[in-house]
This record gives structure tokens, C-alpha cells and sequence, in this order.
């Protein structure tokens, strides 16, 4: 059977018009990366404006933050295409559906997880993060956040049927966030001390090699339960 | 090899046998856990460092590690049904999750009731605890995916996979101890060494984790038995099952 495109193609192909319906709606950019900078601008008003204590929190405040901004913006990530049916003419397609669900889940990554990485040290900033925590703060965002895609698009997936998804949204996926956090915190917490915090990159980093191998397999499942 | 296998995945069948087995899990299971709980709770020694507040020990542990086995039995047979498409799995995968969610709820209440006298504290945040209450999310996330769905094929199906997918947190709880610097001590039973507990402690404690088991398999025959039958409500031997009852 002719199969048309390659697999190459049918990625790029994919990509390039996620990339572009996103480029031309630009609220899907930007109110993700303006929700989470408001929910660390509301940290230093509900705990107070001391300097060390906002030191001590930073981390945490920021990952939360940037695992709340991925859940909110990956609920939009297969509702349009399931609204107007190019979703099912994804799975009918000769190209394995991991592969196409691999290249939504980049594109929503590069649309909502790189703007976050490139906010990030100037709330840093302004919650007074250690000088030395920076590296191992962009580090562990920059490979943190395609787990997050990556993982909380399964949920996404296993509910984009239903009408009330959101709120089981976060029971789904928020438990599989958690270890991401921990280590994700823990490294830098360990820059700011100057302790080596390579393990904990080390095990951040396996983290999205596994999911990013695994996930696209159970997202290509789900969806297909969810499209049934 | 496998074939004689096949022929329970009919509901019917596997209503039968499951209530074939009820008695014998529910029996052995009263038996097992009174026995266990009164030799622990009332003729165990004192343990010389924690007193009598050890005792919680004999629910607390059979509790924690029933609450893993149960999952990963919740996922096998989830696993089974997505691959082999046997909807009787699915259903066993259904009955099990409520039970493992409250199994785990017990672990963690008598963890935080055993801490208190023992730690000075109901909760410290360290890898076994917390890894647990993410367990506990797991569940019920699986249960809130199931009921979300009209159709319970595919809720089923649905819930399956989270639950194949939060496997991964097993490895995590079992081995937190190890891994981690923890306030929870690491595992006192061993299977391939000698465990580091007195025999006296040990036998009631051993006794009550299998009656454990045998409870949540008791109750999990119960469960699957409901979930068949509601499954099949418009089947012929359902229905002469009800008219049998007095049930028009």
C-alpha cells in the first residue's frame, strides 16, 4: 500500500500547522504564561514580602506554578481536533499515531513550555532566588517541562470525550507530576547551597527519555479509547 | 496450554466461580485476621524501645503492602483486559480499585496514628509517606475515570490505562526506604534472608498480612460479582438469576 507521505513529513507536516493555529491565536501563548506569572505574583502577597523568606520558598513556588500553567494550557491540547474531527482522521492515518501525537505534544511544548523557561529567571528575580540557583533552575525547567507535557497529555487524552474533563483533569495528572517537582526543587535547592545537584538532573533527564518514549504509546491509546 | 483458562472469561462462568470461591476467601480470611490481630494485639511481647504502641503494627503493615498488591493487581488484570480485550478483567479492575483506595486510606491513618507516639508527629513529608498518599491519588483517580464514563467499556478501557500507567509509583514506595534518607524504617520481613524481627512479633504479623489478602479478595469477589451482574443486566441467566430471587 502506498503510504503517501513519509513519516518524517507526515511529523513536520503536523508540527508546522499545530505551530500555526497557535500562532494564530495567540491567547493560547500567552494566557498560560500570564497565568502563571500571576500565581507567583500572588505567593509574595499571601506569605509576605520578607526577602528570606521568599528565598526559602522561590523553587517551589515557581515549579508549582509552572506545573499549574501546563495543566491549564494541555486541557486545549486535542479539544479543537476532536471538536472539528481532524482527530480522527489522524488515527486513520497510515502514520503511527504516536508518532502524530509525539509532534502535538512538541508543539504544545514549544508554545507554552519555552516561553515559561524564558519568563522564569525574571520571577526568579523578583522572588529573590540565590544567585547560584539560576542554572539549576533553567536546567531543571528546561527538562522538566516536556515531562509535564508529555505525561499530562495522557490525561488529556483519556478525557478530551467528556464534557466536565477539567477538574478530573488534575486528579489524573497531577499525582504523576509529583516526582517531577520533588527532584526538580531538591536540584535546586542544592545549587543554592552549592552541592552538586547533577543527580538530581541526571534523574529529571531519565525521566523524559522514559516518558518520552512510553507516553506517546499510552497517548495514542487513550486517544483511541477516548475517539471510540 | 492457556485454553482452559479461556472459558472463565465468560461472565457466567466467572459468576460462578467467583461465588464458588467467596466462602472459602471470606472464611479463611475472619479466621486469619482474628486470629492475627488477638495474638498480636493481646499475646505478643511488648516491644522494649516503643512499649505497647507497636501494636498498631499488625494492621498498619498488612494495610501498606496490601495497598501496592492490590494495585498491581488492579493493573495485571486492567492489562489483561486492554490486551486480551477480556471484559471480565475489566470488571475485576473495577471491583478491586475502591478496596485498594481504602485499604490505602487505612495504611496512611494508622501510619499517621503510629507516628504520632513515635515520631512526635502525624506527618512528616519523606518519600514512603508521601509516595503512599500519591498511591492513594492514583486510586482515586482510576475510580473518578471510571465513573466519569456513560459507557463502561470504555471507562473501563479508560481507567485501565492510568492505572497501567501509575505502576510506576510501586517501585517508588516499595524502595523509598532504601533510596531516600527516611524517617520510616526500612523493611524488617525478608523473603530470601532472616527477617529482623522476633519470631513472636513476626508469625501474628505474617498471619494478618495473608488475612489481609484474603479479605480483599473476599470482598473483591463480592464487588466483581455486583459489577458482572450489573454489566449483564440484559442477559437471559441474569435475568432468570433475578426471577429465581423473586425479583420481577
Amino acid at each position: 500500500m502506498n503510504k503517501g507521505i513519509s513519516f518524517t513529513q507526515a511529523f513536520f507536516t503536523l508540527l508546522k500547522r499545530d505551530l500555526k493555529i497557535a500562532i494564530r491565536h495567540k491567547g493560547d501563548i500567552f494566557n498560560p504564561l500570564l497565568f502563571f506569572i500571576l500565581v507567583v505574583t500572588l505567593f509574595p502577597l499571601g506569605i509576605g514580602p520578607e526577602p528570606q523568606v521568599l528565598t526559602r520558598v522561590a523553587p517551589g513556588i515557581i515549579w508549582v506554578a509552572a506545573l499549574l500553567a501546563s495543566m491549564l494550557s494541555l486541557e486545549r491540547l486535542f479539544k479543537a481536533d476532536f471538536a472539528d474531527g481532524s482527530l480522527e482522521q489522524m488515527l486513520l492515518s497510515p502514520q503511527p499515531l504516536s508518532l502524530m501525537v509525539l509532534a502535538k505534544v512538541l508543539a504544545h511544548w514549544l508554545l507554552t513550555g519555552v516561553p515559561l523557561i524564558l519568563v522564569a529567571p525574571l520571577l526568579a528575580v523578583l522572588l529573590h532566588l540565590e544567585a547560584n540557583s539560576y542554572g539549576a533552575l533553567m536546567a531543571t525547567l528546561a527538562l522538566g517541562t516536556p515531562v509535564l507535557s508529555l505525561l499530562g497529555a495522557i490525561g488529556v487524552a483519556l478525557t478530551v470525550g467528556l464534557r466536565k474533563g477539567g477538574v478530573l483533569l488534575s486528579l489524573l495528572i497531577l499525582p504523576l507530576y509529583i516526582p517531577v517537582l520533588i527532584f526538580a526543587t531538591s536540584a535546586i535547592d542544592a545549587a543554592g547551597l552549592n552541592l552538586p545537584y547533577s543527580g538530581h538532573l541526571a534523574i529529571i533527564g531519565a525521566m523524559l527519555v522514559g516518558s518520552l518514549i512510553l507516553a506517546p504509546f499510552a497517548i495514542g491509546a487513550s486517544l483511541r479509547v477516548s475517539t471510540n | 496450554m492457556w485454553k482452559w483458562l479461556h472459558s472463565y472469561a465468560d461472565p457466567q462462568k466467572a459468576y460462578k466461580l467467583s461465588g464458588t470461591l467467596l466462602p472459602w476467601f471470606a472464611t479463611l480470611a475472619f479466621l486469619f485476621i482474628g486470629v492475627g490481630s488477638i495474638w498480636g494485639l493481646l499475646f505478643a511481647p511488648v516491644d522494649y524501645q516503643q512499649g505497647d504502641s507497636y501494636r498498631i503494627i499488625f494492621i498498619h503493615v498488612p494495610a501498606a503492602s496490601m495497598s501496592m498488591s492490590a494495585y498491581m493487581a488492579m493493573a495485571t488484570s486492567a492489562f489483561i483486559g486492554l490486551v486480551w480485550q477480556i471484559k471480565s478483567a475489566d470488571w475485576a479492575a473495577a471491583a478491586i480499585a475502591p478496596i485498594g483506595a481504602v485499604v490505602t486510606f487505612i495504611a496512611l491513618i494508622t501510619g499517621a496514628a503510629w507516628g504520632k507516639p513515635m515520631w512526635g508527629t502525624w506527618w512528616v513529608w519523606d518519600a514512603r509517606l508521601t509516595s503512599e498518599l500519591v498511591l492513594l491519588f492514583l486510586y482515586l483517580g482510576v475510580i473518578s475515570l471510571y465513573a466519569s464514563f456513560e459507557d463502561k467499556v470504555l471507562a473501563a478501557r479508560a481507567a485501565g490505562i492510568l492505572a497501567i500507567v501509575g505502576v510506576i509509583n510501586i517501585p517508588i514506595i516499595k524502595y523509598s526506604v532504601e533510596w531516600w534518607n527516611s524517617l520510616h524504617q526500612p523493611a524488617t520481613i525478608k523473603i530470601t534472608e532472616k527477617s529482623s524481627m522476633a519470631p513472636e512479633m513476626l508469625y501474628p504479623l505474617l498471619i494478618n498480612i495473608l488475612g489481609f489478602g484474603l479479605m480483599i479478595g473476599a470482598i473483591t469477589l463480592i464487588r466483581f460479582r455486583a459489577e458482572i451482574l450489573a454489566r449483564n443486566g440484559m442477559r437471559p441467566w441474569v435475568r432468570e438469576l433475578a426471577k429465581a430471587e423473586g425479583v420481577k
